[in-house]
């Protein structure tokens, strides 16, 4: 019951759909095909991404200009202690830095996709949908790891930020950046179905997030924010990855002046790993890969 | 084997002017004759609009069918289910063999699908578009051969984003064909084309239907649907009201013509199913040329708007080839 109609077509036709009809093939192509169609996906981001320059430029300066901007306010150090605020506001946007390429770039690009027709055709191919997920996993974790190296190398040359200065030290580094950018970009694709429109995306994205940082410590120093709000944010995400990043890159000594004097790492991955989870629920029921005027 | 020999024969039976088209190799007959969509009592309802109320079609492998309609008569959401990409509320319908909602990739990678309208894969260049799409499917086409089909080769290196509404359209068409589908569905393909655009688009059209690609077209254009389509299934209010080769649509073939001249009293006409021995007695009235005179059947627009006007009241007082064939 192959299906070939016409001389044209070679032999290798019947032989693949002869081998696949009813059968969705093994366990192992099925993973083989997921992995290469999301390599494919991976590498058609990418490239995107690279072709418009302006964007990547921009993308991978701004938490540099951000961080020169409030360190030239903060001068000082904060008290009790040598750190300077330069240096806490360099672990506070290298958060902010995650939660804008994750779950900002996400939300806005998903939203823009499922409008333009992008989502709908891939759906029509034989893609396997994981496949859309994770090309946007490598996207945003390849944009993730410039962005971070480019802040921490600013960091330390121009504000002295050490960078982390043990393997241990280094694998807070680790694990934070990658569970928080899982988290916000889980967020993100969950956030994408909830603009009307692609056009109000951005601004619909922004304000939570801009509240966030504030709240979060990103924009405010967290020793100068009202207690009651830092632990509203304590709710969300992104407080909890700035703490992350205070404790892999500052002095141990720095938790004096934490909240709960300890850096907390057991709740940091609690918090994150719950809300990448009610994300990643919220995202499999709500999304949708037709726009919303279509039926 | 048995259903396939009662497929084989009410496929050879429905199927009969498809053997013009057909070699005369039994097996390729067999082929043809295999049915790739065959829908029965398609219902879809969006709130208390129902869009689709009881839909049947059929269409034979290697036919080129094209679905007309007016606006929001039920042909998106018809073709949508059968792509597989939205849910029926009640009926069964069978594409290459699989219900579309059940379906897996294999099944997805059998036939293509090209889309009203999209504006993605902008900051790509045409070939690396194809290139890529043809990475999801088993055993795709060259990119280049494709590209070149759909004659967009002069435009393989440059960017999606600065196509034109027509090289735009093509470069749809080749990512929906670069994986070799056997079923390809094109959804209003040609609206917005110049003239001569829409030609070259056929071409495209005429070429894979030449190879054997069953193609289920989408269009608001009569010439279209006229110049490609094997047959067309007019839909109306979520309903096949008539289908049929588009030469004998409603009973085209059998209408009465019209026979219209200059007399002696200005303008006159007259409708017979005898044109020729009308036009024979003019030509002793007149003593030899008839003035002005035409002959004219009812084109396919005639029947069409005939056909979605009369639809509420009465499909089947049409004649010719009424419901599904």
């Amino acid at each position: 019951m192959s299906s070939v109609t016409s001389g044209q077509v070679p032999l290798e036709t019947i032989r693949v759909h002869g081998q696949s009809s009813g059968q969705p093939g093994t366990a192992r192509s099925g993973m083989y095909r997921v992995l290469a169609a999301s390599a494919a996906r991976g590498q058609v981001e990418l490239k995107q991404f690279f072709r418009s320059k302006d964007a990547v430029i921009f993308t991978l300066a701004m938490p540099a200009v951000l961080l020169v901007m409030l360190a030239s306010i903060f001068g000082h150090t904060v008290p009790h202690t040598n750190v300077r605020f330069s240096q806490v506001y360099t672990t506070g946007l290298l958060a902010g830095g995650v939660a804008s390429t994750c779950f900002l770039n996400l939300a806005v690009a998903v939203a823009g996709e499922r409008e333009n027709g992008a989502l709908k055709r891939l759906a029509g191919t034989p893609m396997p949908k994981s496949a859309y997920f994770l090309g946007k996993a490598i996207q945003v974790l390849t944009i993730c790891v410039l962005e971070t190296a480019v802040l921490l190398v600013f960091g330390h040359f121009v504000y002295g930020v050490s960078f982390p200065d043990s393997a241990w030290h280094w694998f807070t580094f680790i694990w934070v950046t990658v569970l928080g950018a899982v988290c916000m970009a889980l967020v993100g694709v969950a956030f994408s179905s909830l603009p009307r429109s692609a056009r109000s995306a951005a601004p619909v994205a922004n304000l939570p997030l801009l509240v966030l940082q504030f709240i979060s410590g990103i924009f405010v120093p967290f020793t100068a924010l009202p207690k009651t709000l830092y632990n509203v944010a304590g709710i969300f995400p992104l407080r909890w990855i700035a703490q992350g990043y205070r404790s892999a890159l500052l002095p141990g000594y720095f938790t004096k002046v934490e909240p709960t004097h300890g850096w907390d790492h057991p709740q940091t991955a609690l918090v994150l790993g719950v809300w990448s989870v009610l994300a990643l629920v919220f995202a499999v029921r709500t999304f949708r890969w037709t726009g919303r005027g279509e039926r | 084997m048995q259903r396939a020999r009662a497929r084989l024969s009410v496929g050879l039976k429905t199927t009969t002017w498809l053997a013009t088209r057909a070699s005369r190799s039994w097996e390729a007959l067999n082929m043809l004759s295999e049915m790739v969509i065959r829908a029965e009592g398609l219902h879809k309802r969006y709130g208390h609009n129902v869009a689709v109320d009881g839909l049947d079609l059929q269409m034979a492998r290697g036919e080129v069918l094209s679905l007309l309609g007016p606006n929001g008569a039920g042909k998106t959401t018809t073709v949508e289910m059968l792509e597989g990409y939205r849910r029926r509320d009640a009926g069964t319908a069978t594409v290459l063999g699989e219900d579309p909602e059940k379906a897996g990739w294999a099944w997805r990678a059998r036939r293509g699908i090209v889309l009203q309208s999209s504006e993605d894969v902008s900051d790509l260049t045409v070939a690396e578009s194809v290139a890529h799409f043809a990475r999801f499917y088993p055993a795709p086409a060259s990119p280049a051969d494709v590209i070149d089909r759909v004659g967009l080769t002069e435009k393989a290196g440059a960017m999606v984003r600065s196509l034109s509404g027509g090289q735009r359209r093509r470069l749809d068409v080749a990512l929906g064909i670069v994986g070799r589908p056997e079923l390809v569905f094109l959804d209003e393909p040609t609206t917005g084309f110049d003239p001569e655009a829409r030609r070259q688009f056929w071409d495209v059209v005429r070429d894979l239907s030449r190879e054997g690609t069953s193609i289920l077209l989408t269009t608001h254009y009569l010439e279209e649907a006229e110049a490609l389509a094997d047959r067309v299934a007019v839909i109306n209010r979520g309903k096949v009201v008539a289908s049929g080769p588009p030469a004998e649509l409603g009973g085209r073939q059998d209408a009465a013509a019209v026979v219209k001249w200059f007399g002696a009293n200005g303008w006159e006409t007259e409708r017979t199913h005898e044109p020729t021995s009308l036009v024979r007695r003019l030509e002793s009235v007149f003593g030899g040329e008839v003035p002005r005179l035409t002959v004219t059947r009812p084109t396919l627009e005639d029947v069409y708007l005939e056909l979605i006007g009369a639809a509420g009241t009465a499909p089947s007082a049409n004649g010719g080839v009424i419901g599904n064939v």
